[in-house]
C-alpha cells in the first residue's frame, strides 16, 4: 500500500502571485485562468531520488570547483549553509540543493549575460549538494554582486544566490532566492516585492552567522529552507481507497 | 488567546531568472564544469515499453516562444511504477523518472526522449490515465507552473480519468492531450504550453 498522508496545501497567498505587473516579464508569462487545485495522488507524493553517485564531493565549493590548479575564484568569500526542513519542523535528509550565482561583480557566467563587468577565469557559479541525515548542508562560495537589469530603467538586483531544493515529492518542488542581511537593495527590487506579506520577504534574507565562520578564512550565512509538510493519516486513507 | 499553532511556513518562490541554466544544465549556459549533468536520461536503456519522443513549445501572452525555460519532467515506468520509495513495486535498473530540459535559445523548441508512462492509481480506487508531470521554470515565472501530458491515443483512459474529469471546462482539457505523429518510424508527440491567453494550457496547484 502506499505511505498515506497528503500534502498541506500551499499557501498561494503567502507566495508571489503570477501576475504583478512592477515584474515586467511577469506580464505575458502569466496565466490569466485561475490554477485547477488537485488532491494528491501517487504522481504528486513521488518525487526524484538522488545519490551521492549523481555528484561529486566537490560540487558545492564554488571558490575551488571552476578554478584552475592552484588558484581560487576573487570576492568576498562566505559559507551559506542551513538545514531543509518540512512544515512541521522535520528535516529533510540526502535531498538535492542546488544553487547558481553571478560572480563578485555581479556577472554570471552565461552566453546570454553581456553585463560589462567581467567574468572570473575561476569561477563558473554553480554548485550542488545532498542534505545529511538531519537535513543539513553546505556550500562554500564568493558573495554574489549587485547586477543590473532591463525592468524599468535603473533597476538593480540585490546579491543573491538562486536556489533549487527538492524534498522527496514533486509537490514539493520550490525554486528561491537566497538574499543577504542588510542589503538596501532588496527593499527596492520588484522580483522580491513580487512577494506581498513582508514576512514572507524576511524569511529570504539570510542573517550573517558570526558562530559559523571560519576565522581568517570565510565568513558564513545561515539560510534555511521550508519545504511543505505532510498530514499523518488518523483514521483513514482515501489517497488510494480502502 | 488560544494556543499557538507552531506549524513552519513553506520558503516563499521566487522566479527562476534569465540564467536557470548555469545551476541546473550549465552546459546549455556554455561551460563543463560537473561530472554529469542530471535529468539528461529519463528512463535508462533497460526500460521496457514503447520509446518515445516529446516536443514542443513554451508560448506566451502574446503568441511568442519563451526561449529560456527549464521544464521538469516526473513520470512512472511502462507499467505505471514511479522510481520512488513510496510506490510499490520495481522499476527497471537506471530508470528514473525524472528529467530536465531546456528550451534552444534560438527557436525555442524543447523535447526529451523517454518511454511512454503506464496507467497509475489515481485516489479512492480509480485509475489515472497514462500521463508526464511537467513543471515549467522560466524568468517571469514566480511561482513554478505544474502541468501535466497526456496521450491522444489513449482517448478511452483520458475520458476515465479523474484529473481531467475535475476540469469543468470541457473544451479546456484539450490542452493537455499530446498529438501523436510518426515520422521515419519514430513515435512523436506534440505538446505546445500556452501560458496565457486563447488556448491556455492548463495549470494544476498540485
Amino acid at each position: 500500500m502506499l505511505k498515506p498522508g497528503e500534502f498541506y496545501q500551499r499557501d498561494r497567498e503567502w507566495h508571489p502571485p503570477a501576475y504583478v505587473h512592477n515584474y515586467k516579464t511577469s506580464v505575458a508569462r502569466s496565466p490569466r485562468q485561475a490554477l485547477i487545485s488537485l488532491e494528491n495522488t501517487v504522481s504528486e507524493i513521488t518525487g526524484p531520488v538522488f545519490g551521492h553517485g549523481d555528484i561529486d564531493a566537490g560540487d558545492n565549493d564554488l571558490i575551488y570547483n571552476y578554478a584552475k590548479s592552484g588558484e581560487s575564484a576573487i570576492g568576498e568569500r562566505i559559507i551559506l549553509h542551513g538545514r531543509v526542513l518540512d512544515e512541521n519542523g522535520r528535516p529533510l535528509p540526502h535531498t538535492l540543493v542546488e544553487i547558481w550565482q553571478a560572480n563578485a561583480g555581479g556577472r554570471y557566467r552565461h552566453k546570454k549575460d553581456t553585463y560589462l563587468a567581467p567574468i572570473d577565469p575561476n569561477f563558473g557559479g554553480c554548485g550542488r549538494t545532498l542534505t545529511d541525515e538531519n537535513g543539513y548542508y553546505y556550500f562554500r562560495t564568493v558573495k554574489p554582486g549587485a547586477y543590473p537589469w532591463r525592468n524599468w530603467v535603473n533597476n538593480w538586483r540585490p546579491a543573491h544566490i538562486h536556489m533549487s531544493i527538492f524534498g522527496t515529492a514533486f509537490a514539493q518542488r520550490l525554486i528561491t532566492q537566497c538574499y543577504f542581511e542588510g542589503d538596501p537593495l532588496i527593499a527596492k527590487c520588484p522580483i522580491v516585492n513580487t512577494i506581498p506579506d513582508p514576512a514572507a520577504i524576511d524569511r529570504l534574507i539570510a542573517p550573517l552567522d558570526l558562530n559559523a565562520t571560519i576565522p581568517l578564512d570565510s565568513i558564513a550565512y545561515r539560510f534555511d529552507v521550508v519545504l511543505r509538510g505532510r498530514r499523518s493519516t488518523l483514521f483513514e486513507n482515501r489517497l488510494e481507497g480502502n | 488567546m488560544a494556543q499557538s499553532l507552531d506549524y513552519l511556513k513553506e520558503t516563499p518562490s521566487q522566479t527562476a531568472g534569465p540564467y536557470v541554466h548555469i545551476g541546473l544544465a550549465p552546459g546549455a549556459a556554455g561551460f563543463d564544469i560537473y561530472g554529469q549533468e542530471l535529468g539528461w536520461d529519463i528512463a535508462g536503456p533497460n526500460a521496457q515499453g514503447e520509446r518515445i519522443r516529446v516536443e514542443g513549445l513554451v508560448i506566451d501572452g502574446t503568441g511568442s516562444p519563451v526561449k529560456d525555460v527549464l521544464l521538469e519532467v516526473w513520470q512512472a515506468n511502462a507499467a505505471g511504477i514511479y522510481a520512488h520509495p513510496e510506490h510499490p513495486g520495481a522499476v527497471e535498473d537506471g530508470f528514473r523518472g525524472w528529467g530536465r530540459v531546456i528550451t534552444d535559445f534560438a527557436t525555442g523548441e524543447w523535447g526529451f526522449d523517454t518511454v511512454k508512462p503506464g496507467a497509475v492509481p489515481g485516489r479512492n480506487g480509480t485509475v489515472q490515465a497514462p500521463h508526464i508531470n511537467l513543471w515549467i521554470v522560466a524568468r517571469g515565472i514566480n511561482v513554478g507552473l505544474n502541468t501535466r501530458l497526456y496521450f491522444e491515443d489513449e482517448a478511452e483512459a483520458n475520458a476515465a480519468d479523474p484529473v481531467i474529469n475535475m476540469i469543468e471546462w470541457e473544451n479546456r482539457r484539450q490542452t493537455l492531450i499530446a498529438r501523436r505523429n510518426e515520422t521515419d518510424g519514430k513515435v512523436v508527440y506534440r505538446f505546445d504550453i500556452r501560458l496565457q491567453g486563447e488556448n491556455e494550457t492548463v495549470f494544476f496547484d498540485i
